[in-house]
């Protein structure tokens, strides 16, 4: 029904003989909600620069429209972007921000006055025309920076962590007000975020990235419940992944006990990963189940309980509303449809190990996380 | 012990600056003297003001000085905001280098590079036909001059947000019109500073100008220089006089000026920190 809008075809990026994307296969449709989403370095904003037309890529080709646009520059693009720190110009009030693209395209200024007005509304900041950019919020400059690209009636709006220096709160705000916002305009946004939950909460299609290269591409729901790999499986929500042998098809082994599964499709005996979402674990009285663990430790989370299993030697993380507290010997069932498969890759024994658990665990691993920025966020907070 | 410390602190301030500025003060007082003594008061005159008015050959040092300075400024601003927005997009390493070859000839004597500068351009001239004269002297103030405005563009660079040109070429912006509609107001106070530095250098400059001007044409403060060797006339305290008052009050605009403009970078900071109340 949507048809394809923008495609890239073995698309490879090197800086000095550093390899930053390899080979990149995507197309994005018409009207699609579309996120590149990776921890920093995975090569997400060099992809959308590329489209963007800021970089050339060393190989490979970019069609817009069915068009190869390698070399088309960056105004003669029907692309408009919002920046990561939203590269307002800071000499021109409000309004002739907005009106910049519309000034350069020598529109009229009636047609100027209504257009940047009707966009002042979409972005609720209707009667801040006159201000200085600089008496804004980050939060209002962060509507100005999307009027200002979206007045020019783009195919495709591109935004490169737009959401990144809001706190908590405001975050969330402008999620569902850039979700309303595509919808109405009925535009292509592709959309980059190291931020999973972001990337599951507005998407139509997410693509998962690291490394230079796309690790999955799927919906939000196919990318958490049918992870391809153990990096996905970890990046996206928890997930305790632990190593298995596909026995035949529906059968898959773990901790030399069987348990039936919804997969198939692997060879006989292939070892494979399996993951295991914290909160699909149901708990048992001990007798009931078929894996007995101790808990080791338990952190209250507001909706559920971290709770921290260990079954002979390797520490699960369960989700659960009761209390077990630590110490207590707890069972678990697994239903076929709580677990899922996962072949080998360079990612195995990487990720979903919570031995070294802590409530800071997130925290430590995250490669994004900047200590003083979270200071910061604190504050605003107060 | 503390207040003690704080009164001779400020006592040898005073002293210092007594000191620095205790013989501009003389000059200038004994400039307005009525007789010819330099040492005696006899009475409030503009009457050396008046001689030099009357003095043809300070008339031309003058009309010579403004020219070179105002061309000269102008050009090495030209070719300083040039340089800087090259260094500026360079890579680390390079930069670095070019910056520190830019700085070289600010802190290296003037008399070296007057020196240097006289021995290039009777090379040059030998083999091309030209001698020292108002050319040369232009083209000197102009090398000197580059690197002070080099310096004062710098800065302003620096802050530019990094994708202020890419989001004005977004919105359909040539790399020109991306240039002049949206970097220049944004450059266009550090790049001011940098031609009124310029300006001032220029202005007050004896060393270079006095190796590469050669015998025919002369500055304001070369002339001041001539005077004293020959006759000590009072009009030589009117001259430094009024150059003293014009080089402090384009140094005094250009300070006022970089306060100015780091407290709206720091207003700037501040809003965009203030997320919270979008």
């Amino acid at each position: 029904m949507s048809k394809e809008l923008i495609r890239l075809h073995d698309v490879c990026m090197a800086y000095d003989d550093e390899l930053v994307l390899d080979n990149i296969n995507l197309y994005i449709n018409d009207s699609e909600f579309l996120t590149l989403l990776g921890p920093s370095g995975c090569g997400k904003t060099t992809t959308l620069r590329i489209i963007g037309g800021f970089t050339t890529p060393s190989s490979g080709d970019v069609t817009f429209d069915g068009e190869r646009i390698n070399d088309v520059p960056p105004h003669k693009r029907q692309i408009n972007t919002v920046f990561q720190k939203y590269a307002l110009f800071p000499h021109l009030d409000v309004f002739e921000n907005i009106a910049f693209g519309l000034r350069i395209a020598k529109v009229g200024e009636k047609e100027i006055e209504e257009r940047v007005n009707e966009m002042l509304e979409v972005v609720s900041l209707k009667g801040f025309g006159k201000r200085k950019v600089d008496q804004l919020s980050g939060g209002q400059q962060q509507r100005v920076a999307i009027a200002r690209a979206l007045v020019n009636r783009p195919k495709v709006l591109l935004l490169d962590e737009p959401l990144g220096a809001l706190d908590l709160r405001l975050r969330k705000d402008m999620q569902n007000e850039l979700k309303r916002i595509q919808q109405q305009m009925g535009i292509t946004f592709i959309y980059v975020t190291h931020d999973q939950e972001e990337a599951l909460t507005m998407s139509d299609t997410v693509v998962v990235m690291d490394k230079g290269r796309i690790q999955q591409i799927g919906s939000p729901e196919d990318i958490y419940n049918e992870p391809k790999n153990a990096f996905v499986a970890d990046f996206i929500g928890e997930s305790n992944i632990l190593d298995g042998i596909m026995h035949t098809d529906f059968v898959v082994e773990i901790f030399n006990r069987k348990f039936r599964c919804l997969d198939k499709g692997f060879a006989p005996m292939e070892p494979v990963d399996v993951v295991i979402r914290p909160e699909d674990i149901e708990i048992m009285a001990p007798e009931k189940g078929r894996l007995q663990g101790t808990v080791t430790s338990v952190t209250f989370k507001g909706v559920h309980y971290d709770t921290i299993v260990d079954f002979k030697g390797y520490k699960w993380l369960i989700q659960t509303t009761d209390y077990h507290e630590v110490g207590s010997v707890i069972g678990i069932i697994l239903n076929p449809d709580d677990i899922h498969i996962m072949k080998k890759s360079e990612y195995s024994g990487m990720f979903g190990d919570y031995s070294s658990y802590s409530a800071e665990y997130d925290e430590i691993n995250d490669p994004d996380f900047d200590a003083d920025e979270a200071e910061e966020d604190a504050d605003d907070e107060d | 012990m503390m207040q003690k410390n704080n009164t001779f602190a400020r006592i040898f301030n005073i002293l210092v600056y007594v000191f620095l500025y205790l013989p501009i003060v003389v000059l200038i007082i004994f400039s307005f003297n009525d007789s010819k003594s330099r040492t005696v008061w006899s009475g409030f005159s503009l009457h050396w003001y008046q001689e030099l008015l009357q003095d043809e050959e300070i008339l031309a040092a003058f009309s010579t000085t403004i020219t070179v300075s105002v061309i000269a400024a102008v050009v090495a601003t030209v070719l300083g905001t040039a340089a800087a927005i090259g260094f500026h997009n360079m890579k680390r390493r390079p930069r670095n280098l070019f910056l520190t070859i830019n700085n070289i000839p600010m802190t290296n004597a003037d008399i070296i590079t007057g020196v240097s500068l006289m021995l290039l351009f009777v090379a040059a001239g030998n083999i091309l036909g030209f001698s020292l004269g108002f050319g040369t002297l232009l083209v000197a103030h102009i090398t000197f001059n580059v690197p002070y405005v080099v310096l004062a563009v710098m800065p302003k660079l620096r802050q530019l947000n990094p994708n202020l040109g890419e989001a004005a070429m977004d919105l359909g912006a040539t790399p020109w019109q991306a240039f002049w509609k949206v970097l220049m107001p944004e450059l266009r106070p550090g790049i001011l500073n940098g031609m009124l530095i310029a300006f001032t250098m220029s202005i007050d400059d004896f060393v270079i100008s006095y190796f590469t001007a050669g015998s025919e044409v002369s500055t304001l403060a070369m002339q001041i220089y001539a005077m004293t060797r020959k006759r000590i006339s009072p009009e030589v305290n009117a001259l430094s006089t009024i150059l003293f008052v014009v080089v402090l009050t384009l140094l005094v605009i250009v300070n006022v000026r970089q306060v100015r403009q780091e407290q709206l970078n720091e207003k700037r900071a501040r809003a965009l920190r203030k997320g919270g109340n979008g």
